[in-house]
Formats: structure tokens, sequence, C-alpha cells
């Protein structure tokens, strides 16, 4: 994570500098694939077949989504420890990923000192980079400010963004803050534009990885489970061919596929949520389980990209089985 | 004679009651829960509504809203007039209305939660 550094007094690198440190990056993803050997497996999938990815040709990264570091509720009284069981379990892949993406609500109330601790334990990461996403538990008091102070990707005090690795186009986008009253959140007209000219310079043949912390296709309105713009995004990632949205905040995984776009959302590491409009529970606040049975509702993602491959494959796993 | 005046007795006894009652109603619903200034009316967070989630109060009135929920909430007025910090489980948030009008809220952490306060005089 040091190249986010907002606490380091170096200045802040510029969009060239930047590029020529990801590039730099990828090379060394490269020579660690090409010393890895050939065709390496990522591991085990919920104890059954493992995938294999080919060397020079895959890029794998792992989501998490959800901590709500500051959370101290019946549902998950050591979300801290949630937090630290996901670190234990990806530090000890055979195949590091390439970098974690967290989509999102990465603290529970806005709070600096949840800022501070969640980026403390995400440098227990054996990566280089952390991304993230805010969700609306990250924006409470002062919009994306105090966020920002901590998780400022690219320097320039916005919190969506987007970055080149392993021939993959990544964008993070903020779906928390725009919205009217009564509505669905929303990206807002400033970060679609924004969007749209990122993309513009993006071959169509490159696939992209969206990450944003509500799903960009709605699930439940009733809940605010959706994005009200979300149809004008995908509008414009539509020429693309191999298109995967990574979404958080209804901690569950849940799936959608529209023509070249997948969207996914993913499981949290706090506490588990209702099924969409589940019978009898009527509004998405934490269910709390037996704490045997939490692990195994909470959990990470491994991604891995393989070039020439349009859809990624993806490798959900709880914390335990 | 008597028996007449027995069922005019038993007639109007129910319906003034009734009007009573309905004038008891009546009141209850334009003022919700205060009438006179000065006074204090809680609005429940729970369940990811505001409950009531109409009410009018009477200038002068202080509205207190506490969340119930385990999630945090906000309560901040589309016109930016009043806006809370986020609320956790059982934090408070107070705001007087002195001048009359309608004051439409909503939750920032969960935009479809709405309320309105409906300010004028008894």
């Amino acid at each position: 994570m040091t190249p986010n550094d907002p606490q380091d007094p170096t200045p802040r690198m510029t969009r060239r500098q930047a590029l020529a440190c990801l590039a730099h990056w990828s090379g060394a993803a490269v020579v660690w694939t090409v010393a890895g050997g050939v065709p390496h497996a990522l591991g085990a999938t919920r104890g059954d077949t493992p995938l294999t990815g080919q060397a020079n040709n895959a890029l794998t990264f792992v989501q998490i989504s959800d901590t709500h570091i500051g959370f101290r509720k019946d549902a998950n009284p050591d979300v801290v420890g949630s937090l630290r069981r996901a670190i234990a379990d990806v530090n000890a892949l055979p195949t590091p990923p390439a970098f974690i993406v967290h989509t999102g609500d990465v603290s529970h109330l806005s709070k600096p000192e949840e800022f501070g601790t969640a980026r403390e334990l995400l440098q227990e990461f054996r990566v280089d980079r952390v991304h993230t996403v805010p969700g609306e538990h990250d924006t409470i008091d002062d919009g994306a400010t105090g966020y920002l102070r901590h998780f400022d990707h690219d320097g320039n005090g916005r919190s969506w963004y987007s970055f080149d690795q392993g021939g993959v186009h990544f964008v993070g986008l903020n779906n928390v803050l725009a919205f009217k009253a009564g509505t669905l959140a929303a990206l807002g007209d400033e970060q679609l534009a924004w969007l749209k000219n990122d993309l513009a310079d993006v071959r169509h043949s490159t696939p992209v990885v969206v990450l944003a912390h509500i799903p960009l296709w709605t699930i439940w309105e009733p809940w605010g489970w959706g994005t009200a713009d979300s149809a004008q995004a995908l509008a414009l990632l539509r020429p693309f061919g191999s298109v995967t949205v990574l979404n958080g905040h209804i901690h569950q995984v849940l799936q959608k596929v529209e023509g070249n776009v997948e969207l996914h959302t993913a499981m949290s590491l706090a506490y588990p949520l209702p099924t969409p409009g589940q019978a009898g529970i009527g509004e998405p606040g934490p269910v709390t389980v037996a704490s045997s049975e939490l692990p195994k509702l909470l959990g990470t993602r491994r991604i891995n990209v393989v070039r020439n491959q349009h859809r990624l494959a993806l490798i959900d796993k709880p914390l335990a089985a | 004679m008597k028996l007449s005046r027995y069922r005019i007795q038993r007639l109007w006894v129910p319906a003034g009651l009734t009007l009573l009652f309905c004038a008891a109603y009546a009141a209850d619903a334009l003022y919700a829960h205060a009438a006179t200034p000065g006074n204090v009316v809680e609005v429940d967070i729970a369940k990811f509504a505001f409950t009531p989630k109409d009410i009018t109060v009477a200038p002068g009135t202080k509205i207190v809203w506490t969340n119930h929920d385990e999630a945090p909430h906000t309560v901040a007025s589309t016109d930016k007039s009043f806006a809370s910090k986020g609320l956790d489980t059982d934090d408070r948030f107070e705001q007087t209305f002195s001048r009359e009008g309608d004051f439409a809220y909503i939750c920032s952490v969960h935009p479809f939660m709405t309320g309105t306060v409906h300010v004028h005089k008894p």
C-alpha cells in the first residue's frame, strides 16, 4: 500500500509516474509468473477441483468487502478478527494475488479511528496494493472527505479512479453519495462523464473490471439495493468484449449476466444480511446467527483473469467451510 | 314519556361520547403528540423507517429522533436546513422547529428512508 500512502511526506505522484510505477509493477508480476513455472494451481475451491491459470497470461487478485471496522454488535462482536482471518487465508495462498480490491464499507461509522485501524489491518495483506471504493458507511458525516484522508488512490482528492494492470482496465466508482431523496443512490452526472471519458481511451478488446459498492443492477429497490443511474454506466460498458462488475453492500453472493457484462456481489467480512426482500424480516439490518455459523457466511473472493478468455474465473470462499 | 326519555338518553350518551372521541382523535392526528410550544416529540428510527413518518407539530416543538437499529442512520433535511451526524444504536438527535412549514428529511445513509415534519400553528 505504500505508493498510496497519503501520510507519505514525498510529493504526490503525477499520472505519468503512476503509470510508470504500474508498468514496472506489471513487469514484476510477469517475472513472478515465469519464475512460478508453467500452469500454476490457484488453490482448492471449496474442496473441489483447483483452477489453473496459464503462466504469463494470468492475473489473479482478491476481492474483499464490507469489513465494517468499528461494528461491535451481536451479529459480529469481532470484525477485526474476521478480517484478520481473511488476511491469513489470503497470505497463505500458494499463488499470491497481484493485489486486493475492497468494495466498500471499510468502516462502520466513517470515524477517523475506524479508517485508521482499517488501513493498518489492510497493510497486513502481503500485497503491494489494496484498491478501495467507498461504501455508504464510509461517507456518513462529511461525504468522502474522511475516507479520502486514508484512501486517496491517485491523489486527486476524488473517490473514483482507474488503472491498468495485467492487460485489464480497472475502474473504481463511488455510487453512494449522489442521490435524490426517496430514491436509490447513484453515480451522478459528473462521474458518468468521467467514466465516458476514461473508457474512450480503452480498446474494446481489453477486459474491463468495475468496482463499486452498491450493486450496479437493481436487486431489491425497497432496501436501496440498486443504483439509480446504473443503466447509463452499463451502456458505456456494453461495447467492451469482457466486463466484470464487482460489488459489495448486500453481504452475500449474487450474480447477473447481461450479454458481455457480468455482475457479482460478494460476501461481507462483518455480518450477514437477509436475502433480498426476505419474508419475515422487513429491513436490511445485520442478521445474528450462531457464532459457529458466522464464518460460513463471511468470506473472500479470488478472481482469475486469463488472457483471451472473456469470462473471469471467480472463487467465493467462506472463512470456514 | 319515561320510556322515550330513556330512549333519548340512550341515543345521546353514546353519540356524545363518540363526538368527544372523534374530536380527541382529530386533534391527535393533526397535532400528533404535541400541541403547545415548548413540547418535545419523539420520533423512532427503527427497522429502516421513521415512525411516525409524517408528524405535525406546533411551532417551537422540539423533535427528538432515536435510532433503535443496529445499522447507523442520519436525519438530514432535503433543504439542508438541518442534519444529524451518523447515529449509532441508541444515539439521539434533536431539532427545534420554530418556523411554520413542511420539512422533508431522509436518512442520508439510506436515502429510501423518508419522513416529513409539518410545523403549523394549532
